[in-house]
């Protein structure tokens, strides 16, 4: 008796360690394929990532060399356009969401917000394509900033929601007690105490836009030359890199690859910074 | 939150008085609180107009084909037919494959960050998986070309196709591209997604819970399985579903391995093609007017199924939150 009971006590101990040890293999599993990603981009990305690569324009199909440059200054144009939309509407909603309105109200509108940022993002360059570029006969940089600016807005309102909630209640009280007036309260208390997380969640949105290749498609359509004019068709990294990775030529495979490794440091290097603004808090990327 | 506006004590002050700690004038409160209010409207504004365009610019395919889009498979566009019923398909199956492989995965690695691993560990894991999450799905679609597929097609598709081969699933030429590369690529993708809400689930599982698991003489595991995920398994059914939400809706990664052919075919080894991934490929190409309105459809029911699936986890996710809370305070 005392003896079986030791060895079931053995044996769940044993199981114990046995699913623990599957745990642990799980999340290996799981974080294998960021470590395989990042060791193939570098492997076959950095020897193309040159002075070439940040100054010149795509060669025509067959000659080798040339660069992303304009998919480079192109996905920052977009990203400014989606910026000029995407941030206030999100942050000014957010700061309703946290600041005004009832419960009721808000907690659907959360929910919504919450919905919409389960939406394929190719939806949007739908969606935009129809509002846009049916109506104005043409791709543009502007339907392009406009698909990303509308996937930003409910990313935005809910991070900075929930960074305004953390502001203590006393803040507000104090600058209430002073005479100041409601909005200035929020504005200058409130806003400005979060700052910081507010900067923190729009950084999150652009470095999860700025990756985003399927609304651009048909929005900003890309361009293989230097674009000036704001509603002609413009080029995009990702969109650089994915018509490159589909071809059928070693030499933009290889800058499919330079590309990649260009995109994925910008986005990490958003990260770190974020990483850095919210220590000793836990930031959440989803 | 509701701030309490400042009493209205000064109506009984003098005049003089009176004027001096008049609250200040209300109208930039209220301009504020309207300014603010439209632009929390915009998500209301954003449903409708996705709903509203999609329909639009899919009506006269609605009026052709009817109930019989969802259920025909020929999609020719030369002749003006179209069914959507391969896209559906290989959308259901690439994103069954997806959540068979990345559930258990996820959901083991959220129970090694909350309830088993070291203390250490934990933070690095955490920082590690939101960088994965954080990856471009275009940029997840190149390696799966140039490193996954050919790794796929050498070694684990021979395998399986000698283990399983007796089997309809796993039958025919290897080609690379397939719906199981596809399935794989999503798995991927969603596996960061699933393992973050399932680990704020399991977080929020009442200590209490544990503590008395713990006090029965349970090992670590046993209060894992019996105090923690079986508390925690409508959420966690919400977290699959937010998984599943996401990768019916997945585009880039997909199109990029899972070889593009509109078929209905038993074997995984056979290329297949989404729903997103149609929309991705041919939206430029459409040359007629239905076949730019099929492809609205197409849209339109990846946005039907991706909000059916999204509504059912936040809900699944928020009965999840309030019982735990309330819960916890007893």
């Amino acid at each position: 008796m005392h003896l079986q009971r030791a060895d079931n006590h053995t044996w769940r101990k044993a199981k114990s360690g046995l699913a623990s040890t599957a745990a642990f293999v799980s999340a290996l599993l799981v974080i294998a394929p960021l470590g395989l990603v990042f060791f193939h981009l570098v492997a076959n990305g950095a020897s193309s990532v040159n002075w070439d690569f940040f100054t010149k324009l795509p060669t025509p199909v067959g000659v080798v060399g040339g660069g992303m440059v304009n998919a480079i200054a192109g996905s920052l144009e977009l990203l400014a356009l989606a910026a000029a939309i995407g941030i206030p509407v999100g942050v000014l909603g957010g700061v309703y969401l946290a600041e005004y309105g009832s419960a009721r109200v808000n907690s659907m509108l959360r929910f919504i917000a919450d919905v919409l940022n389960g939406v394929p993002s190719i939806t949007w360059g739908v969606v935009v394509y129809g509002l846009v570029v049916l109506r104005f006969k043409g791709f543009s940089a502007y339907a392009g900033g406009l698909a990303l600016g509308l996937i930003m807005i409910p990313l935005i309102i809910r991070t900075t929601e929930e960074v305004i909630l953390l502001v203590p209640n006393g803040y507000r009280e104090a600058a209430l007690a002073l005479g100041v007036s409601r909005w200035k309260t929020i504005v200058h208390v409130v806003m400005k105490t979060a700052s910081k997380g507010i900067i923190t969640g729009i950084l999150l949105a652009l470095a999860r836009v700025g990756g985003e290749t399927a609304p651009l498609l048909f929005t900003a359509f890309g361009n293989r030359f230097w674009n000036h004019n704001l509603s002609e068709p413009i080029a995009a990294l990702p969109l650089q890199i994915f018509t490159y990775a589909i071809s059928p030529y070693d030499d933009w495979h290889r800058q499919a690859w330079a590309g990649a490794l260009v995109l994925v440091t910008g986005i990490f290097c958003v990260n770190v910074v974020v990483r850095i603004l919210t220590r000793g808090r836990t930031a959440s990327v989803v | 939150m509701e701030i309490a506006t400042p009493p209205a004590v000064a109506t009984v002050e003098p005049h003089s008085a009176r004027r001096a700690m008049a609250p200040p004038s209300r109208f930039g409160d209220k301009a504020f609180e309207w300014l603010t209010l439209a632009m929390a409207m915009a998500v209301v504004v954003l449903v409708i107009l996705l709903g509203w365009e999609l329909w639009r610019g899919s009506s006269l395919a609605i009026k052709k084909f009817g109930f019989h889009f969802l259920t025909t498979s020929t999609w020719d566009p030369v002749a003006d037919q179209f069914g959507a019923l391969p896209f559906i398909y290989g959308t259901v199956v690439s994103s069954l494959i997806a959540l068979l492989i990345a559930v258990p995965l996820s959901i083991a690695t959220a129970a090694y960050l909350t309830e088993l691993a070291p203390l250490w560990i934990r933070q690095p894991l955490v920082s590690l998986i939101e960088m994965l999450a954080a990856i471009p799905s275009v940029i997840l679609g190149l390696w799966g070309i140039f490193v996954m597929i050919p790794w796929l097609r050498d070694y684990p598709f021979p395998l399986l196709k000698r283990l399983f081969g007796w089997t309809p699933f796993f039958t025919g030429p290897i080609y690379g591209t397939s719906m199981l590369a596809g399935g794989i690529i999503i798995a991927i993708m969603i596996l960061p997604i699933i393992t973050s809400v399932s680990r704020e689930i399991l977080r929020s599982v009442p200590n209490l819970q544990r503590e008395a698991a713990y006090a029965l003489g349970a090992t670590r595991w046993e209060v894992t399985r019996i105090a923690v995920l079986s508390y925690a398994k409508k959420g966690l059914f919400g977290a699959v579903i937010l998984g599943l939400g996401r990768a019916l809706g997945e585009t880039m990664a997909v199109t990029m391995v899972i070889g593009n052919t509109p078929q209905i075919a038993a074997s995984l080894f056979k290329p297949g093609y989404t729903l997103a991934s149609v929309i991705a490929n041919e939206f430029t190409e459409a040359t007629t007017d239905m076949y730019l309105q099929a492809l609205f459809e197409i849209g339109l029911v990846l946005l039907g199924t991706t909000i059916l699936a999204n509504l059912l986890a936040q809900l699944l996710l928020q009965t999840m939150s309030t019982t735990s809370t309330t819960r916890a305070v007893q």
